[in-house]
C-alpha cells in the first residue's frame, strides 16, 4: 500500500504527539528514581540493566535523561505558549492599531533581536536570580519576535484584502475585525508557528541551564546533566554526555518534524502534492 | 540617486543608534532589577560577617550597590558617551579593555565560522536546490534538520570527546598553550586552539543558510529563463553559474549578515565548552560574578555588532533592490 503525502504527515504528526507525551509523563513519573544515589554501582558503562550508564554517584543516566527531558518539554511548552500568545497579540495590534502602534512594536521587535537570544536570556535570568521562572520568563521574552514579524506581515495583506475592507465600510469596530475575521485566517499559521516554537524554546532552556543560569544543580535538567558531564569526559565517561544529548536531539527533531507535518496537514495546498 | 542612497543610510543609522540607545536602557533595567546581592555572590556570606560595617560600606561603593539606579545609569551614560564604559569588577581592569581583549579573541574565532559556514551552506544550498529530490538534495536536507535541531553545546562536547579525548590529536582548550609566555604563542597554536571550536560553529552555522539558498535555487530552476536556457541548450552547470549564482548570491549575503546574532549566542556556549578566552566566556563570567559594567559593555558591543551586520545587510539590499530602498513608502 503507497501512503500519500498527507496520510504519512498525519502519521508523523501522530507518532511525534504521543513520543513527547509519553517522555514528558514518564519523566515525571520517574523522578525519584533519578535522583536516588547508590554507590556500589558508581560510573557504570551501559549495560541491559542501565541503558545509558550510571554517573559518579550511582544515579541511573536513563532515568536521569528522561526526567530532564520531561523537565524541558515542560517549560518548553508553557514558555512556547506564552511566547506565541504574545507575537499573535502584538503582531495583531501592530497591523490593527494604526501606524504609531505599529512602528513602536517594529522597534521593540528589532530591539530583541539586536541582543543574542543567549544573552538576552542571560540578562533576564540575572534580573530575577536565576531558577526556573527566569528560564520560563526568559524564553518566553526571546521568542515571540520572529512569529510576531511573521503574524504582522499577514495582517499588513489581509488589510489589503476586500473582505477585510467591506467590514471596515460597514462600520464594523477594529476590535471586532481583528477577532472575527483576521483571527481564524490566522489560526494555522499561529499554531505551526507555535508548535515550531517549541524546539527552539528547549534548545535554549539547555543552554542557558548548561551555562549555570538556568535551573539550580539538583534538579536533573538536560543541561545540568551536559554540563556535569564535562567534568567526566577526560576520564573517558563518554556516556554521560552522549545518550542525554542524543535524546535531546531526537525530541526537538520529533518536534520539528511534528511542526512541519502539521503544517502541511493544515495547508490545504498540499493535498495534491 | 545618490541623496537616495544618503537618506536611506542615514535612516537605518538613526535607527540604530536609537536602537542601541535602547539596548543600554533595558540592560541597565535588567542588570539592577536583579535581586542578586553582588556583595553576597562575591565576597560570600562568612565574610561578610566578619566585616566591619566601615568595610561593608568601602565595598558597597565598590560594587555600586548604595546610588539609586537612575543617578546610577545617567553617570554610566554620560560616561559611556565620552567612551569610558566603567571599571570591570571581576577583573580589575577598564571595561573597554577587558573587551578589546576578549573581542580580538572571539572575532579570531567568529570570524573563521562566519565565512567558513557561509561558503560551505551556500555551496550546499545550490547543490541541493539544483538537485531537488535526488540523493544529495535528502542527504543535505536531513544533515540540516538535524544540525539545526542538535545543540551548538552537545556538539562541543563530541567534539571535545572525538579529538581530544579519544584521539588525543587537538588541545583541550584555552586560546593558548598552557604555561607558555605569550611572546612564545605562535600564530599556529592560536590556529589549533580554534579549530575545534570554529568548527562547532562552523557545522551549526551551516544549516540555516543551506535551507534558504536552496529554497532560493528551486524557484530559480523552475523559472522560466532557466527553461529557456535550458532549450538554448546550455548545460545544467552553465545554467547554475550565469542564472544561479548571481540570483541566488544576494539574499544568502543578506541572510549571513543577519546570521551575526546566531553566531554570537553559538560562540557564548562555545567558548564555555572549550573554556575559550572570548568575549562570550567573560558574558558568562560576569553573569556569575555581578559584574554589571563588563555585563553591560559586552551587550553593548554585541547589540552594536548585531547592528551593524542588519545595516550592512539593508544597505547591500538596498544597493541592489529598488524596491526596498523607498522603504515601503505608500503607493
Amino acid at each position: 500500500m503507497r501512503w500519500n503525502q498527507r496520510k504519512r504527515a498525519k502519521l508523523l504528526f501522530g507518532f511525534s504527539v504521543v513520543f513527547l507525551a509519553a517522555v514528558a509523563i514518564s519523566g515525571v513519573l520517574c523522578r525519584e528514581a533519578a535522583m536516588t544515589t547508590d554507590f556500589t554501582r558508581t560510573n557504570l558503562a551501559p549495560c541491559l540493566e542501565y541503558p545509558f550508564g550510571t554517573d559518579w554517584l550511582g544515579r541511573n543516566m536513563f532515568y536521569r535523561t528522561l526526567t530532564g527531558l520531561s523537565i524541558s518539554i515542560l517549560i518548553g511548552v508553557c514558555a512556547a505558549g506564552v511566547s506565541a500568545v504574545m507575537a499573535l497579540l502584538l503582531g495583531l495590534a501592530a497591523a490593527v492599531f494604526g501606524k504609531r502602534t505599529d512602528s513602536v512594536i517594529s522597534f521593540l521587535i528589532d530591539l530583541v533581536m539586536g541582543i543574542p537570544h543567549i544573552l538576552l536570556l542571560l540578562l533576564i535570568s540575572y534580573a530575577l536570580g536565576r531558577g526556573l521562572r527566569g528560564v520560563i520568563i526568559g524564553v518566553a521574552l526571546t521568542h515571540w519576535t520572529s512569529l510576531a514579524r511573521l503574524i504582522r506581515g499577514e495582517v499588513l495583506q489581509l488589510k489589503e484584502s476586500e473582505y477585510i475592507q467591506i467590514a471596515e465600510k460597514l462600520g464594523h469596530s477594529k476590535m471586532k475585525i481583528a477577532w472575527k475575521h483576521m483571527f481564524p485566517h490566522l489560526l494555522p499559521q499561529f499554531l505551526v508557528g507555535l508548535v515550531l516554537m517549541f524546539p527552539h524554546a528547549i534548545l535554549h532552556e539547555s543552554s542557558i541551564t548548561f551555562l549555570g543560569f538556568g535551573l539550580s544543580a539538583e534538579q536533573p535538567a538536560i543541561g545540568v546533566i551536559l554540563s556535569e558531564s564535562m567534568t567526566y569526559l577526560i576520564m573517558g565517561n563518554w556516556w554521560l554526555a552522549l545518550f542525554p544529548g542524543l535524546m535531546l536531539v531526537l525530541t526537538v527533531v520529533l518536534f520539528d518534524l511534528g511542526g512541519n507535518a502539521l503544517r502541511s496537514i493544515l495547508d490545504p495546498s498540499s493535498v495534491h502534492e | 540617486m545618490i541623496k537616495h542612497h544618503l537618506l536611506f543610510a542615514g535612516k537605518n543609522l538613526i535607527r540604530m543608534v536609537l536602537l542601541l540607545f535602547a539596548v543600554s536602557v533595558v540592560t541597565f533595567a535588567l542588570v539592577s532589577a536583579s535581586p542578586i546581592d553582588p556583595l553576597q555572590a562575591n565576597v560570600g556570606q562568612a565574610a561578610l560577617g566578619a566585616m566591619s560595617e566601615e568595610q561593608k560600606e568601602k565595598l558597597r561603593s565598590y560594587w555600586g550597590v548604595d546610588t539609586p539606579p537612575v543617578e546610577r545609569y545617567l553617570n554610566w551614560m554620560t560616561d559611556a558617551l565620552r567612551g569610558d564604559l566603567g571599571t570591570s569588577l571581576l577583573y580589575r581592569q577598564p571595561v573597554t579593555r577587558v573587551i578589546a581583549v576578549k573581542l580580538s579573541n572571539s572575532l579570531f574565532l567568529m570570524g573563521i565560522a562566519w565565512i567558513l559556514s557561509g561558503v560551505l551552506g551556500f555551496l550546499l544550498g545550490i547543490i541541493a536546490g539544483v538537485f531537488k529530490g535526488r540523493l544529495a538534495d535528502r542527504a543535505i536536507r536531513g544533515y540540516s534538520l538535524l544540525i539545526a535541531s542538535t545543540p551548538a553545546f552537545w556538539l562541543a562536547l563530541l567534539l571535545l570527546m572525538v579529538f581530544t579525548v579519544w584521539l588525543k590529536v587537538l588541545p583541550i582548550g584555552l586560546s593558548v598553550p598552557i604555561g607558555v609566555e605569550a611572546s612564545g604563542v605562535t600564530f599556529l597554536d592560536r590556529v589549533r586552539h580554534a579549530i575545534l571550536p570554529a568548527a562547532t560553529l562552523s557545522i551549526t552555522g551551516v544549516s540555516n543558510i543551506a535551507l534558504h539558498t536552496r529554497e532560493k535555487m528551486i524557484d530559480i530552476m523552475a523559472s522560466d529563463y532557466v527553461l529557456f536556457a535550458r532549450a538554448r541548450g546550455e548545460s545544467t552547470w552553465k545554467i547554475v553559474l550565469r542564472h544561479g549564482l548571481r540570483n541566488v548570491l544576494l539574499p544568502a549575503i543578506t541572510l549571513q549578515f543577519a546570521s551575526i546574532s546566531e553566531i554570537i549566542g553559538g560562540s557564548v556556549l562555545v567558548e564555555q565548552v572549550f573554556s575559550y578566552p572570548g568575549l562570550g566566556q567573560a558574558a558568562v563570567a560576569a553573569g556569575t560574578g555581578s559584574d554589571v559594567p563588563l555585563l553591560m559593555g559586552i551587550t553593548l558591543i554585541t547589540a552594536a555588532i548585531v547592528f551593524l551586520g542588519n545595516f550592512a545587510a539593508n544597505l547591500l539590499y538596498g544597493a541592489v533592490d529598488p524596491r526596498i530602498r523607498k522603504g515601503g513608502r505608500p503607493k
